[in-house]
């Protein structure tokens, strides 16, 4: 038996494995976007795939976004299964109308005649110093529409198998892709990614006692660094990585605040109006006789997203966490 | 050499880049709208189309009477008429192979019915009792599509992937002249041109979005003229003209099918009646020009030409008429018949699989509904001083 040594990898490269690997797989998968074929997509996660597999099946598109995914809609009505690249969070902005009056409802208009198996990319979240509309948190805009998987990888191994899946899906999925996490590195053996949990659920990427901290995407690297941190402070947290906002895996966030009794979620999306409203409602709903204080949130501030010389205030980071972590009435322990 | 010195020798060029893209004149549509009926042409036109149309548009006329009857019997929740229109609504039926799609917008149930689809189907949306009543691909019809233009890029794209299959399919994508000051109806047509995508769109121009004439909705020359400005050939015809619609589309068509790429077909129409039986069109125009309109009717433009060229007689005239009145008393009686309706179908389609929220809300539901059969609903646990404690 030997040993495969594996190679540090990107996101990002991940990413366009899954890519490639799902279009040798079927021929029915079409990429498509803006700058997705000569160039290889602004962030380069669509590198070489126009070479290898041709201009028609990844395709650089005319720039409009409303355009790409209504002619995804009728791609995926004729049997094929796109996968859309919106090159930035806030650029997606005008596929609203189609995403959600169509995209998102044509099974259900359709009583499952018509499903629409569809891929959309977004490359999300802030920290990369981008300037205005560069760093939006858009997912609470994406879960509050029915019909819509809305998923965001946060490690290597979750980015290649999680994208495979999204793409192998009968429903259409938001996978939102953390810009700043483009770059991290993994060791990852792209010709023998390991298998990783199914989208809908929940990872515990950090078990620990004290407190869970909910996130999801690029917060979690965030929160498993404020859990080490925390170890100085006597507290030992609990990292429960959501990977998927809908479908929500309530069973293992429950059973992890029920464990602990204490839970904090974390996020870049605005706190008012954002996921923590909702999965903080949610964890009250199932775990109320074991907590032992009120669920925070740590989100983004309710403001437009800053300019990039000021994001680094407006970003939960981990002092802001451990802060949170504090106010949870722990001296009401006896 | 210095600069001043090069002045005098100096002689602007265009910019380096640029060169014409393509020859516009071509692609400009005529002056006037092409016509047949009371034309010289007329005469040539095939008795048998003749026929079939006038039975169609006969079939037509009666189906929009219906319809609008309904909304005022209950059984329509909303009727947005195409009186005055059939003419466009059949010929888009007509010059389609089975393998093609048609794109409706709620306007064109008569599209889709003359097409095939049981009206009581394409009527389903307008009853309420679901969203689209029909399986898009039995008779290769997209749901009828409410949000204006939003349907031409998917036109579009099903007619782009056809090409990339190797399928010899053309999309006709249906919208009003409203619809064209829709962002999505220039991507869409963008799109198509770029792509050279094997599809048609019909615009039929009746003259208002709603109570919005066409001069607050567009200052070009004609809408068939914005096609110049994809790149795309456009055409103008009278949308009340049917053996002229049937000709332009049919040629667009055919066009699109041998790997010509996409038409911008304008039709030159009038929408009769209010917008939907909710709307009071008096609040916008007046009765002098419905009935203008009123006198260039595309049912009577046909049978006219068939009358004078004695291919229709009274009991061929009778024969089409009762056909029609068939259609109209089954679509009354099977209208008139409550839809059965399972509230469980709520939650049945929303994904492939569905999310354990949910199952939970569909046993919420469930729950709810044995309770009403059971006369419980309500009766269950109350406050500390209601009843029962």
């Amino acid at each position: 038996m030997t040993t495969v040594a594996l190679k540090p990898a990107t996101m990002a490269q991940a990413l366009g494995r899954a890519l490639r690997d799902a279009m040798a797989a079927d021929p029915s998968v079409h990429v498509m976007g803006e700058d997705v074929g000569t160039l290889g997509g602004v962030f380069r996660v669509t590198d070489g795939l126009a070479k290898e597999f041709g201009d028609d099946r990844c395709t650089d598109t005319p720039l409009a976004e409303a355009g790409i995914l209504g002619a995804a809609v009728g791609m995926a009505m004729y049997g094929l299964r796109p996968v859309v690249e919106m090159q930035f969070d806030a650029f997606a902005y005008p596929a609203f109308e189609q995403l959600l009056s169509h995209v998102a409802k044509m099974r259900n208009r359709t009583r499952g005649a018509m499903p629409l198996p569809i891929t959309i990319r977004v490359p999300y979240g802030g920290g990369i110093g981008g300037v205005e509309h560069h760093s939006d948190s858009s997912e609470a805009y994406y879960m509050a529409t029915p019909g819509l998987h809305v998923v965001m990888p946060a490690t290597v191994s979750d980015a290649y198998g999680m994208l495979r899946e999204a793409i192998a899906s009968d429903d259409p999925v938001v996978f939102l892709e953390p810009k700043r996490l483009y770059w991290s590195k993994d060791s990852w053996n792209p010709d023998e990614p390991e298998a990783v949990e199914p989208i809908g659920r929940a990872v515990v990427r950090r078990e620990g006692r004290s407190a869970t901290l909910i996130t999801y995407g690029p917060s979690v690297p965030v929160c498993l660094e404020a859990a080490e941190a925390a170890r100085a402070e006597g507290w030992d947290l609990e990292v429960v990585d959501l990977r998927s906002l809908v479908p929500f895996d309530d069973e293992t966030v429950a059973a992890s605040v029920r464990r602990t009794g204490r839970a904090v979620v974390v996020h870049e999306s605005t706190g008012f109006g954002g996921p923590g409203g909702e999965i903080a409602a949610r964890v009250t709903e199932r775990c109320f006789h074991h907590l032992e204080a009120p669920v925070l949130r740590v989100a983004g501030f309710d403001i437009p997203y800053p300019p990039p010389m000021l994001e680094r205030h407006h970003l939960p980071g981990v002092d802001r966490i451990l802060d949170a972590v504090g106010r949870l009435q722990w001296e009401a322990q006896s | 050499m210095t600069v001043m010195e090069q002045r005098g020798a100096y002689r602007p060029t265009p910019p380096p880049a640029w060169q014409p893209r393509t020859d516009p004149a071509p692609l400009l549509p005529d002056a006037l709208p092409h016509r047949v009926l009371g034309t010289d042409a007329a005469a040539k036109v095939d008795p048998a189309l003749l026929r079939r149309l006038h039975s169609e548009l006969v079939r037509g006329r009666r189906y929009n009477v219906q319809a609008t009857a309904l909304t005022k019997q209950g059984r329509l929740a909303v009727y947005p008429s195409s009186t005055g229109q059939e003419a466009c609504e059949v010929a888009a039926a007509l010059v389609l192979e089975d393998r093609d799609w048609l794109f409706p917008s709620y306007r064109d149930t008569l599209a889709a019915v003359a097409r095939g689809l049981d009206p009581v189907q394409a009527l389903t949306l307008l009853r309420g009792d679901w969203h689209t009543g029909y399986d898009p691909h039995e008779h290769r019809i997209a749901p009828l599509c409410t949000p204006l233009a939003t349907q031409l890029p998917h036109a579009v794209g099903l007619a782009h992937a056809a090409r990339l299959k190797g399928d010899d399919v053309v999309a006709l994508a249906l919208v009003g002249d409203g619809g064209t000051s829709e962002g999505d109806f220039h991507e869409a047509l963008n799109f198509a041109a770029v792509w050279q995508a094997p599809v048609v769109f019909l615009v039929q121009n009746n003259g208002f979005a709603i109570s919005v004439p066409l001069a607050k909705q567009t200052a070009a020359p004609s809408l068939a003229h914005k096609a110049v400005g994809y790149g795309m050939p456009g055409r103008l015809v009278d949308g009340n003209d049917a053996v002229a619609v049937h000709q332009v589309l049919s040629e667009a068509i055919a066009h699109a099918r041998a790997g010509g790429g996409p038409t911008l077909v304008e039709a030159v129409t009038y929408r009769i009646d209010a917008h939907t039986n909710a709307d009071d069109a008096t609040r916008y125009r007046g009765d002098a020009e419905v009935e203008t309109w009123r006198g260039h009717d595309p049912v009577t433009l046909v049978e006219r030409e068939l009358t004078e060229r004695g291919l229709l007689d009274e009991a061929a005239l009778q024969a089409v008429r009762d056909d029609a009145e068939a259609m109209a008393a089954d679509l009354r009686e099977r209208m008139n018949q409550d839809p059965v309706l399972d509230p469980m179908d709520l939650f049945a389609h929303v994904y492939a699989q569905p999310t354990t929220q949910l199952l939970e809300q569909e046993s919420q539901l469930r729950a709810e509904l044995d309770a009403e059969a059971d006369g419980t609903l309500g009766a269950g646990p109350h406050g500390p001083e209601g009843a029962g404690r």
